[in-house]
């Protein structure tokens, strides 16, 4: 028989006994709903957990030093000098340029005298980095990020700027004055290397007030209650406390050297390869590699969890679809008995019940998969709601990427052709001469 | 042979090419047994049965209910398989065939009517004549002319459209006869076929199985209980009763 007649004669038995059919289609939709939202939850929660760690800089930095490794704290060695490799402009540039790496930044952080409407004060100023912009400090921050990388502009810990004014919103778009000591290299060739330091004073406006501090590497920002755009605090050429110690022990270094840089991968997952070339560098680096892989096996097993939960619905189901088309058969004998006996192959018959299970399987998948993705948006509004109540930022718990569409269709066709194999072997095994008798 | 006596109205359409020569017979069966068992009893339905028949023959198998007659005509359709013996069509043993050749003979060579009509209720008329295409694999514009022309032969061309519940019983089973013989089969096999019907509708059938007996040169194979319509329409008689030929009244 040819493909479409089978589908034709697929089409015609399916109509015939509606009411059930769509039943167990039902059923089968169902179980694919269930499966579908199962694993749109796991999805979704591990998109939105590492959304969150992504922002929190956590794991998709490398931390480089100019050490080749990290001493313990507690042991007293200090690297030898041999050990220990420049971490100059030339560096960063060749990191800069590896694959994956999005940005390298030094850690820009001193002390200063904040000057506000004429009443001095002490706080600590960081350099932060373009893409601290996605920090989830920022989600409830008050004003805005700084306009460009070399604006004049500050943004103000909550806490600090509570010492300015108690009105903190109020210190939006006011000017305030930092005082620091300039890096000024010497003019004398003979002094190559050596520099002087010069008192500045710099007018900076409030452009955003942060509860948070906005985390942008693995040695943080502790203690800083004023920010500036980085290569805004590069530029002012800041004294640095590791800058006396760059000046005596690498005397051949050009330019400005770091005591360590932060490099800012595209990834969690490009983390090794770029940890593994900074280490062919000769260079120390670190990062939170391992925390990372343990959150991926957790997420696994969740996965895989919910899966298995979602599929016991569908098993449900595929026994529905064995005990529709048993049923069939024995409502269809005659007719078996009828196609066999004008020229049907055991193999026609047998290709017609699979047709009629798989087509079930395939309604039954796109529906479940549309039951599932409404199933999903309900939840979505309903948490969101809560959240909202709670005020707390929404969340999306709720993702249903078109692969798992794709792969949930695919698998309720699967199951249904294997729950039609007995069913079809069945019917085909049907004696056209019992079936006919039979009356 | 007596077909020859006839004037030779072949239709173009259903002519056969593969003319067998009247000296092989169309149909022979050699010590065919077929056996039940029916708990601890051995039903010997069909206890060494051998009969030829030629081809264009219209023979009909009489006897009284359970002399094996009909479980004779589902051997020779290739429905049942013998528990011994041979089934010789057109030069073939069905016995040595695999599901999937008797599968093809069934659509190709034998063409079967029932005495329940065995109609499909979902369907409409011409459907059900073009079901034996759809399996034959024959184009549908060519199923859709070929089933038109045998409802047209048996009288049904305007009942193409109507479900089998709407039709009368001689009606049902004229359309099963045109079913049986859409794929213009060399044998055709009726069980039966006038016993769920009045006598005038029985006697109708008759006549279409003679003339297609004649006309298409089938070889036609009838099982039934009424000697008086046998000894009308058929050419030889055989008589049947346990399971055994009892008597052959022969080419007359």
């Amino acid at each position: 028989m040819k493909a479409q007649d089978v589908l034709d004669l697929a089409a015609r038995n399916l109509r015939e006994s509606l009411l059930r059919n769509s039943l167990t289609t039902l059923g089968i939709a169902v179980g694919v709903a269930s499966l579908v939202a199962m694993l749109s939850l796991g999805i979704g929660l591990q998109t939105m957990a590492s959304k969150r760690l992504m922002h929190s800089g956590l794991f998709d930095t490398v931390l480089v030093s100019s050490h080749r490794q990290f001493r313990g704290f507690g042991g007293g060695m200090r690297p030898q000098p041999t050990e220990t490799r420049t971490l100059d402009e030339a560096a960063r540039a060749t990191i800069a340029k590896l694959p994956h790496v999005l940005e390298v930044y030094p850690e820009i952080r001193f002390a200063t005298e904040v000057r506000y409407a004429g009443k001095p004060t002490f706080a600590n100023v960081a350099g932060l980095p373009p893409s601290a912009a996605q920090n989830e400090a920022f989600e409830d921050a008050q004003g805005r990020f700084f306009s460009g990388p070399q604006a004049e502009e500050a943004i103000l810990l909550a806490d600090f700027a509570k010492e300015l004014n108690p009105q903190v919103a109020s210190l939006l778009g006011q000017e305030i004055v930092i005082n620091y000591a300039e890096r000024q290299p010497l003019s004398n060739a003979a002094e190559a290397g050596g520099f002087s330091l010069l008192r500045r004073e710099r007018q900076l406006r409030v452009v955003g007030i942060v509860d948070r501090e906005p985390y942008s590497g693995l040695r943080g920002m502790a203690g800083a209650g004023v920010f500036i755009p980085l290569q805004l605090a590069e530029s002012l050429n800041v004294m640095q406390p590791g800058d006396l110690r760059g000046l005596t022990s690498a005397p051949e270094a050009k330019g400005r050297t770091f005591e360590n840089l932060t490099v800012r991968v595209a990834s969690p997952n490009d983390v090794e390869q770029v940890e593994d070339a900074v280490k062919k560098m000769d260079f120390g680096a670190l990062s939170m590699l391992d925390a990372t892989r343990n959150l991926q096996r957790f997420f696994a097993v969740l996965d895989l969890f919910l899966g298995i939960f979602g599929s016991l619905a569908l098993a449900v189901a595929s026994l529905g679809i064995i005990n529709t088309l048993v049923m069939a058969i024995l409502e269809r004998r005659r007719e078996i008995g009828i196609m066999k006996a004008v020229g049907a192959s055991d193999g026609d018959v047998k290709r017609l019940f699979f047709t009629e299970a798989a087509a079930m399987g395939a309604v039954g998948g796109a529906l479940g998969v549309l039951l599932g993705w409404i199933l999903g948006r309900i939840i979505n509004l309903g948490t969101n709601y809560y959240l909202r109540r709670q005020q707390l930022p929404a969340e999306n718990l709720w993702l249903v990427p078109w692969w798992l569409v794709a792969g949930a269709i695919a698998f309720s066709v699967l199951v249904t052709l294997i729950s039609g194999l007995y069913p079809a072997a069945r019917a085909a095994k049907l004696d056209p001469v019992q079936a006919l008798h039979y009356e | 042979m007596l077909h020859r006596a006839f004037p030779a109205r072949v239709s173009t359409l259903y002519h056969k090419d593969t003319m067998t020569s009247s000296a092989a017979p169309e149909i022979s069966t050699s010590a065919l047994c077929r056996y039940y068992q029916m708990g601890s009893a051995v039903v010997r339905a069909v206890d060494g049965v051998s009969l030829t028949v030629g081809h264009g023959e219209f023979l009909a198998l009489l006897g009284s209910s359970g002399s094996g007659k009909s479980t004779l005509l589902n051997l020779l359709a290739g429905l049942d398989r013998p528990t011994s013996g041979a089934v010789v069509v057109q030069g073939r043993d069905l016995a040595r065939m695999t599901p999937e050749e008797l599968a093809r003979y069934r659509r190709q060579t034998a063409g079967i009517v029932f005495q329940a009509f065995n109609l499909i209720g979902s369907m409409t008329v011409q459907e059900n004549v073009e079901l034996p295409l759809r399996f034959a694999e024959v184009e549908r514009d060519t199923r859709r002319q070929r089933a038109r022309e045998a409802l047209e032969r048996v009288g049904l061309g305007a009942r193409l459209a109507h479900r089998p519940a709407e039709l009368s019983g001689g009606e049902q089973q004229r359309a099963a006869l045109a079913r049986a013989l859409v794929n213009r089969p060399a044998v055709l096999l009726a069980d039966e076929p006038t016993g769920n019907l009045d006598s005038h509708n029985g006697e109708e059938i008759l006549k279409l199985l003679r003339e297609f007996n004649r006309t298409l040169e089938m070889t036609v194979l009838m099982v039934t209980h009424e000697r008086a319509l046998a000894e009308r329409f058929a050419q030889r008689i055989v008589f049947m009763a346990d399971g055994r030929m009892c008597a052959d009244g022969g080419p007359q």
